[in-house]
């Protein structure tokens, strides 16, 4: 099995990514340079956060017209898992994988912080090892993160259980707290916060078993066991 | 063919809210003492500059490149478009 980390310019949470998939879970994973093209024996894709093409024009527009993102399409309408985390839930958002857009914070600054989620849907192919209504403690570092969708996509995601991960609190304007939304399939989910900030002790002062269960979800999705 | 210059204005639609454009009205404009401005809306600027035979071609094609690429995401944003 094989996890595929795209890689931007301008990404930099790629190799936290890497990191986490490789050293703290043990499978495979392969970078791609966002030019090559996909295999299609993957398992899973994973766009990763950063700052792609430095948020120019706004955040992750350029890099949804990358030559990678026609494979990402391809292979996420073959039902592939994929995940994108900050940029790379934008990304998915500006290639029109996922509906709604994320807007400058209302405080119009960049938020390191940590919050916490609450799972709102454990079908999808990330939050299957979930509990509804579970908390997940977990970090974000964005400054264009407020979820909005208008009524009518508002509408489509309550009908189709598309919203995935709710804020805890009222953090940074986002639509209904909304931190994380799906495609109609549950294939492909994009979040806000950093799951790969926060499965590791060394790093997460609260408690990292539930951010591990959005990798564990993946792993339980294609027959890795732990 | 001649050479025209072409804004495109990004901004926010009606009913979306504007943080920039507020925090520049009430923490830098009222508080200098400019009570008469009720309103501030912040804006992106593209200016184009394009080669095409005549002004509403050029429009066209700006306004369609715009469209196609997203230049603006028209589920929060619209644009004016300005031939010059």
């Amino acid at each position: 099995m094989k996890v595929g980390v795209i890689v931007f310019p301008g990404s930099n949470c790629d190799r936290d990514m890497y990191h986490v998939l490789t050293d703290v879970f043990k499978v495979d994973a392969q970078y791609f340079w966002h030019e090559k093209k996909l295999p299609s024996n993957l398992d899973a894709i994973i766009l990763p956060g950063g700052f792609s093409y430095g948020d120019r024009l706004r955040a992750g527009v350029i890099a949804a017209h990358s030559p990678v993102i026609s494979d990402v399409k391809r292979l996420a309408s073959r039902g592939m898992p994929v995940l994108g985390v900050c940029n790379g839930f934008q990304i998915l958002v500006e290639a029109g994988l996922l509906p709604g857009v994320l807007l400058k914070n209302t405080s119009l600054g960049f938020m390191c912080k940590w919050t916490h989620l609450i799972v709102e849907n454990n079908k999808t192919l990330f939050t299957n090892r979930l509990k509804i209504g579970q908390k997940i403690p977990i970090p974000i570092a964005n400054g264009e993160g407020r979820y909005y969708a208008d009524e009518q996509t508002l509408a489509e995601l309550k009908k189709n259980n598309q919203i995935v991960f709710r804020y805890g609190e009222e953090i940074n304007g986002s639509t209904m707290r909304i931190a994380g939304v799906c495609n109609k399939e549950g294939n492909v989910v994009g979040m806000m916060p950093h799951p790969e900030r926060a499965v590791e002790p060394q790093i997460n002062p609260i408690d990292c078993k539930p951010a591990s269960l959005i990798f564990e979800s993946l792993f339980n999705t294609i027959g890795v066991t732990h | 063919m001649s050479t025209y210059t072409v804004h495109v204005t990004i901004e926010n639609k009606p009913g979306i809210n504007d943080p920039e454009g507020e925090t520049i009205l009430n923490d830098l404009v009222l508080k200098g003492n400019y009570s008469s401005v009720t309103k501030i809306r912040s804006a992106k600027m593209l200016k184009f500059t394009i080669k095409e035979k005549d002004k509403k071609s050029a429009e066209k094609k700006v306004r369609k490149l715009c469209d196609e690429l997203r230049i603006y995401n028209p589920m929060v944003s619209q644009i004016t478009v300005d031939v010059f």
